[in-house]
């Protein structure tokens, strides 16, 4: 029975990083590729840890498995949000179809260096 | 459980091409993270086949240093203007 669980949380696990990735590929900027990056993989690797919880019961392996569901959902946001404000800093334009900038709006005058 | 090391190997190759085309620096600098994230997820799959916790803590320390270069990197970029 929990490895049926650990199985189907794999699975789903796998799918939410196939996806992360080719949204990585497809999407047409580098705020909207962070977006779905990092949103989907965080996801999909949390899953497969927790996977490892249900295939193994409860032991060092998945102890050590909980501390790292914990230590990817504390690092991953702050990480891709240094990206996106370091992109933004160093003056990469938004992709042509977005409708609204409001970092740039909060921080007229210091922010258009290009 | 190797059709799911496959899919692993399969998002490897979508972030490498990304790091290889990828126009911007920033780019690169997301792939590379999402990179350091599917390495934490082989390191689950391996301590499921082998039921050794010895790869729990080699994803605990790339997942550490991943987030330590990825915070390195956005420093570094923020210091200077890109024109494109």
């Amino acid at each position: 029975m929990s490895e049926t669980i650990g199985l189907i949380l794999l699975i789903v696990g796998i799918m939410f990083d196939v996806v992360g990735c080719i949204g990585l590929v497809r999407l047409p900027d580098i705020y909207n590729r962070l977006q779905a990056a990092t949103k989907c993989v965080t996801l999909g690797t949390c899953m497969i840890l927790l996977s490892v919880l249900f295939y193994t019961g409860i032991g060092p392996i998945s102890m050590k498995a909980l501390v790292c569901i914990w230590f990817v959902l504390m690092t991953s946001p702050t990480g891709a949000h240094a990206i996106a404000r370091a992109a933004h800093r160093s003056g990469i334009r938004l992709w042509e179809g977005s409708v609204m900038d409001k970092y740039a709006e909060d921080h007229e005058g210091a922010e258009d260096k290009t | 459980m190797s059709v799911f090391i496959a899919l692993l190997i399969f998002c490897c190759f979508l972030c490498l091409y990304r790091v290889g085309k990828g126009p911007t620096a920033p780019d690169r600098t997301v792939a590379i993270d999402i990179l350091g994230t599917l390495v934490v997820g082989f390191c689950a799959i391996y301590s499921i086949i082998t039921k050794k916790d010895l790869y729990m803590n080699i994803g605990i320390s790339w997942a550490l240093l991943s987030f330590i270069g990825t915070l390195a990197l956005a420093k570094y970029l923020e210091g200077r203007g890109f024109d494109e």
